[in-house]
């Protein structure tokens, strides 16, 4: 940052460009405060994450059966789409920042858009992932699995279980996938009686599993929410053309939050789905 | 000095007609102002109300204690409290007790303590130290005030709803498991939590960017050197108590099981990630303090402050060290003893910094002309108290010690010397110093003072009995302690004098307010710079205009009194020419 004790005295506050605020000597002064502002931002938004990281890091730790066997509820040909799809947003924003710096507003429209569009399909992709576990009852906690799986006793006696709910056969789907996948893995088996039992237990212990995935997931889904708000934000003010070679602090720090949420979900592509 | 009285100063409008008070008229102007000193205003106005909310719930706790057996809290008044809160169920007085001490605890650290000095103070005081004209995102600041407002909405939701009675650490698994309005209280300290993130990095990015030309990294006043160590803990620890508040709202809610052992979760966990932004976060109190006090005592001594970098330095250290101690508060909790040995020996790391400050400050008012003016009496209170109070805590660091006054009213007695003795004593400090320079006004010195010694001799009647009780086992949180009453020498009597020491402590904190008020009337104009402080705050004129500065200020030494002259006329220092 240049700090000129001349170059303030020559640039009376008559000469502000409309987008330099008042307390800014120079538009190199707002640029430089933006910046470091963005990236102490997402310097706490990683913190805002490690919360959950290390959580997933003691549990993995304490139960890595538990971990090895909710990775195969989950859909790796979807996240690796979603992946993709993430990794191209990340390269069409790059590219609008560049847009911005050089003054091509029409292209830096279409690249946001085409941002806007991938974030979206990520959510959509995503919410066809939560619809397979709400429908199979994969929710977090081992109390509200082991509640949904026993018995279905009722608050009001005769009262009849809620819509959707067969007592068995969600359980059943569970077991039925561990049982598969041990098998495709090899695993020795045990007598049919003690491994029936042990499939159970092992069932009961996956909500630890949905807990960690659904807290990951959802967090970074809000945070996909929020960038795509801003996007919008950045589309609405690109169309206006406020955005210039002098002035395009706004598409550098939305382009600095995209590549973050991408990039944590790089990290959780591979720590959730991805278990061997 | 002690015979200056204010009836010579002379009498004159207090500022010219145009300043940040006057510059816009009506209520909008202030709600959604981008001026910082306005933000900084309406901020100091709001946690005062709030200590004052706090400190009725203290009253109510020391009331209760003053005697053996229930005292306030009884059946009588557990049916009247239920006609008038919104839970329909009656309590009993033991929850009346419990909740009164978790809504103390939570309101003095989250709506009071942790804003107090930064958001109140520093927001105002930052930039013009600065020589800046605002600071780096005056919309982000005014949000962080306005989520302020959001989170003691939700903390007085909480409060009609019943209370909480977790204990202000909200501790899993009961806090998973209690019927009491946790969830929005939860939701209170989260959106509290993000209002302190933005002041930090706006102050973090304010000392980066917006630095007059000039002002080198060691032209600073130390003030600013605090709030910017103040602003780093902000930033690395509070997005760390959001994710805790985030899985435990998410716990009560969706039972996600990742701190209730009932739902496979692990609630040391919950502590370890409590404590992580909870340690730092006691730092966030006091590191701000040290800032006041280290600019009073030099501009009232006289005297240039005696190692400027090591004051400097000592605010990043203990900034840094703050983030590696936490496990101190979790030796009981099962914690393995070797993790508990290497808390302990880390926690004597802090002190270093610590004293450093202290002997420092000791060392400038050493031959200096020390006036007994009002912000000097309070930063003298502030060693006095933060030296016993950070001596104590060399017992609760040491691993064995600990474990025997564990839970027990020593501790409390610890952490309100540090929080009160530290935190609060500076505040009011800095009320006191930079309150001519806020409102143009002087205030009575000669009721300052007076009031000042009332607050000193009612804190340590308050908390001085704790550390003897508490040292002969008297725990902490209990309603009663009629059983123990023979097994500890002398418990009525220390309890009784702790209430009467509390009510004086709390008549010199009620008694503040009302004569600044009345200062803003009928107090004397005050001069540019009645301290005869060097900071370029000083350098403005009281109270300072719109923008900060009419003439950008020249950046000289922060403690550099030798030119400076007292003009008789204005009753201020000027520059000697």
């Amino acid at each position: 940052m240049t700090e000129n004790p001349d170059q303030h005295s020559t640039e009376g506050h008559g000469e502000h460009p409309p987008w330099l605020a008042h307390h800014f000597d120079t538009p190199q002064q707002q640029y430089a405060s933006a910046k470091l502002g963005m990236w102490t931002f997402l310097l706490t938004e990683v913190l805002f994450f490690s919360g959950l990281f290390c959580a997933y890091a003691v549990f993995r730790r304490n139960y890595p059966e538990v971990f090895f066997d909710g990775h195969h509820f989950l859909d790796t040909t979807l996240g690796a789409v979603n992946t993709a799809i993430l990794l191209l947003s990340s390269f069409t924003m790059a590219w609008g920042v560049r847009c911005a710096q050089l003054g091509q507003r029409r292209l830096l429209i279409a690249l946001l858009a085409i941002t806007l569009v991938c974030a979206g399909g990520f959510l959509v992709i995503k919410g066809f992932e939560y619809n397979v576990k709400w429908e199979h009852h994969m929710f977090p906690g081992q109390a509200v699995v082991a509640n949904w799986f026993g018995a279905y006793e009722p608050e009001v006696p005769g009262e009849p279980p809620p819509r959707g709910f067969h007592p068995g056969e969600h359980e059943e789907y569970l077991i039925d996938k561990l049982k598969h996948a041990d098998e495709e893995a090899g695993v020795r088996l045990p007598p049919e009686s003690l491994y029936e039992a042990e499939l159970e237990e092992r069932v009961d212990n996956l909500g630890t599993f949905f807990g960690i995935y659904f807290c990951l997931t959802g967090l970074h889904a809000i945070h996909v929410i929020c960038g795509m708000i801003a996007i919008t934000w950045l589309l609405v003010r690109a169309r206006r053309g406020d955005f210039g070679p002098q002035h395009y602090d706004a598409v550098d720090c939305v382009g600095l939050y995209w590549h973050l949420v991408d990039l944590i979900w790089i990290y959780l592509f591979p720590l959730l789905y991805l278990i061997h | 000095m002690a015979t200056t009285t204010t009836d010579n100063w002379p009498q004159q409008p207090a500022a010219g007609p145009d300043n940040y008070l006057t510059h816009t008229r009506g209520i909008a102007s202030w709600i959604f102002t981008l001026d910082h000193k306005r933000v900084g205003i309406m901020f100091l106005v709001s946690v005062v109300a709030f200590l004052g909310l706090g400190a009725f719930f203290a009253l109510l706790i020391r009331t209760e204690l003053a005697h053996p057996g229930p005292t306030i809290m009884t059946d009588t008044t557990a049916k009247m409290l239920a006609t008038v809160s919104l839970a329909d169920e009656q309590l009993t007085p033991q929850q009346m007790y419990n909740r009164a001490f978790t809504l103390h605890g939570a309101i003095m650290i989250f709506l009071f303590v942790i804003p107090a000095i930064p958001s109140a103070l520093g927001n105002f005081v930052l930039p013009l130290q600065l020589g800046a004209r605002d600071v780096a995102f005056p919309r982000l600041n005014l949000f962080s005030y306005h989520l302020f407002i959001i989170g003691a909405v939700f903390f007085v939701l909480t409060l009609l709803m019943g209370g909480v009675d977790t204990g202000w650490t909200f501790y899993a698994p009961y806090s998973v498991e209690t019927s009491t309005a946790v969830t929005t209280a939860v939701i209170g300290a989260f959106v509290l939590g993000f209002g302190s993130i933005f002041t930090g990095l706006n102050f973090l990015v304010t000392v980066h960017t917006l630095r007059r030309p000039g002002m080198t990294w060691f032209k600073m006043p130390l003030m600013v050197w605090a709030l910017y160590a103040t602003a780093i803990i902000q930033l690395l620890a509070t997005p760390v108590l959001a994710i805790t508040l985030l899985l435990l709202f998410a716990e009560r809610l969706f039972g996600v099981g990742i701190f209730d052992p009932a739902l496979g979760g692990d609630p040391v966990l919950f502590q370890h990630f409590f404590w992580f932004y909870s340690h730092p976060a006691v730092y966030i109190m006091i590191l701000p303090a040290m800032g006041i006090i280290s600019e009073v005592i030099s501009s009232h001594s006289r005297k240039h402050i005696f190692g400027y970098k090591f004051i400097a330095y000592s605010s990043v250290a203990i900034a840094l060290l703050g983030f590696l101690v936490w496990g101190h508060h979790m030796f009981v909790s099962g914690q393995s003893p070797l993790a508990g040995v290497i808390f302990s020996a880390l926690t004597f790391s802090v002190a270093i910094p610590s004293a450093i400050k202290v002997f420092n400050w000791i060392a400038t008012m050493y031959k200096g002309s020390v006036s007994f003016s009002t912000p000097m009496l309070y930063a003298m209170i502030f060693i006095i108290l933060f030296g016993l109070g950070g001596l104590t805590g060399l017992f609760l660091g040491a691993l064995a010690t600990d474990v025997h006054v564990h839970d027990t009213s020593f501790v409390v007695a610890h952490f309100h010397y540090q929080m009160v003795g530290g935190g609060v004593i500076a505040f009011i400090c800095g009320v006191h110093h930079w309150w001519p320079k806020m409102t143009g006004r002087m205030y009575s010195e000669r009721i300052g003072r007076i009031v000042a010694i009332m607050i000193l001799i009612g804190f340590n009647l308050t908390y001085f009995p704790q550390f003897i009780i508490g040292s002969r086992g008297m725990p902490r949180r209990y309603f009663d302690y009629e059983s123990m009453v023979g097994e500890i020498p002398g418990l009525t009597f220390y309890q009784m004098i702790s209430t009467i020491g509390g009510y004086i402590f709390v008549a010199g904190l009620v008694a503040i307010p009302i004569y600044l008020i009345y200062s803003l009337k009928h107090g004397p104009p005050a001069p540019d710079n009645p301290w005869g402080g060097a900071t370029l705050e000083w350098k403005t004129s009281s109270p300072p205009p719109w923008d900060n500065f009419k003439k950008l200020p020249e950046v000289t030494d922060p403690y550099d009194f030798e030119n400076m002259r007292f003009d008789e006329k204005t009753q201020g220092y000027v520059t000697a020419t």
